[in-house]
């Protein structure tokens, strides 16, 4: 076993956990949002930075760096919410995320994690940009306008669909996630029409066909489920 | 002790959060015996008047009058409160926000003379409907769509106590 040290908590991990698992399993929360159970990490979001003191207050992805023998992390601090609530605020400014207007209202990760970190506002002027809805797929949506870029509808077809479908196009604040080489969805060759992308999607970007406002609830521990590290629900 | 000078205003929203105020129900009755509403939608006071304590912010910016007067009453009052989602981001006003704003007023009228496309009888309608702290400093903000009123009585309450009303937990929620 690995001997860590998290928010001063003696900690254990076994090999080849990552410092968030290792938390997780400690009963110490961690905000994450690109991570999801059954993928590979990717360290996209930045939500779960933690501070290394033994690396000289180096900030790290608790998602993505493994546990390692004698690391004291902090994992709650003043700076961290700040620093939290920061990357939260971009996201909101980046893309038109109303959550009185969206299929996931109530049922979000991103809008769970603004009352988590107590955010209230965001200081960040709002770009409002003008993006696309692909409504082209017969079962389900695809809302740039909601989307945060997590990648996990991407990891979720590659890993665990093996179809590839999704794929991102651009660079920074242009990047898109986009079916085949930019296909409308229903238009893809590949898609299996599975769904897995809009279980495991964390809020209002993809959606199934039908579903109004605040009707959108997500699984995406089916994830989990479907790859058997955890007993079906 | 003197009635606190409460205040509420409606820019470019629903009225929803008003709605919601009002769904306060027996709890107005004790609100009334602390607080003196100067001005409102829901009284009939056309100027808003100095020395005003609270104001309540109800609705986005989307014209040249709503930001005239939301500074003016800036200055008349001590502490300014953004009252549900439209006034803290924005919110279904700031839907219009990527479509350009002539593109969107000819969309709506048609051609010729458009009321709001300049200064006018009708207030010049601004590129975007933003939040009320992009434009005048905001000393509070109470999320929602709308805040329920249970909401906006733990807010009040802390208000009327004399503390610092902070909402905290659940009580900060978009949507």
């Amino acid at each position: 076993m690995i001997n860590l040290r998290i928010d001063d908590t003696p900690v254990q991990a076994r090999p080849g956990q990552t410092i968030l698992t290792a938390a997780c399993e400690a009963g110490i929360r961690i905000p994450t949002l690109c991570h999801v159970e059954a993928l590979t990490p990717v360290g996209a979001c930045r939500l779960c930075l933690v501070e290394i003191r033994n690396w000289n207050g180096r900030l790290v992805p608790a998602c993505a760096t493994p546990a390692q023998e004698g690391l004291d992390v902090v994992a709650h601090s003043d700076k961290l919410t700040a620093l939290r609530r920061t990357i939260l605020e971009l996201l909101f400014a980046e893309r038109n995320h109303i959550c009185a207007f969206c299929v996931s209202n109530g049922h979000c990760e991103l809008q769970d994690l603004a009352t988590e970190l107590g955010m209230d506002h965001v200081t960040f002027p709002y770009r409002f940009p003008s993006l696309p809805v692909d409504a082209s797929h017969p079962k389900f949506g695809l809302d740039h306008n909601r989307c945060v870029l997590c990648g996990r509808c991407v990891r979720a077809c590659s890993e665990v669909e093996g179809a590839c479908t999704w794929g991102f196009s651009g660079r920074g604040v242009e990047t898109r996630v986009e079916a085949d080489l930019g296909d409308p969805w229903g238009a893809s060759r590949t898609c299996t029409a599975c769904g897995k992308c809009v279980q495991a999607c964390p809020v209002g970007a993809l959606f199934e066909k039908g579903k109004a406002t605040a009707e959108q609830v997500k699984r995406p521990e089916i994830l989990a489920e479907v790859t058997e590290r955890r007993p079906r629900a | 002790m003197p009635k606190v000078r409460l205040a509420s205003v409606w820019f470019s929203g629903c009225s929803g959060c008003h709605m919601s105020f009002l769904d306060l129900d027996e709890r107005l009755l004790e609100l009334a015996t602390k607080v003196e509403l100067v001005y409102s939608p829901i009284v009939d006071i056309k100027e808003y008047p100095d020395d005003v304590d609270v104001l309540l912010v109800e609705g986005a910016i989307g014209n040249t009058e709503q930001r005239h007067l939301l500074e003016e009453m800036r200055k008349k009052t001590k502490l300014v409160v953004a009252f549900g989602d439209c006034a803290v981001t924005g919110n279904i006003p700031s839907l219009r926000n990527p479509i350009p704003r002539e593109e969107l007023l000819r969309a709506v009228y048609g051609e010729g003379d458009i009321p709001g496309l300049e200064e006018g009888d009708v207030p010049k309608m601004l590129p975007q409907a933003v939040p009320i702290h992009t434009v005048v400093k905001v000393d509070r903000f109470i999320p929602g769509c709308p805040p329920s009123a249970d909401r906006i009585w733990t807010f009040l309450q802390a208000l009327l106590a004399g503390k610092r009303p902070e909402l905290t937990g659940a009580d900060l929620r978009f949507g």
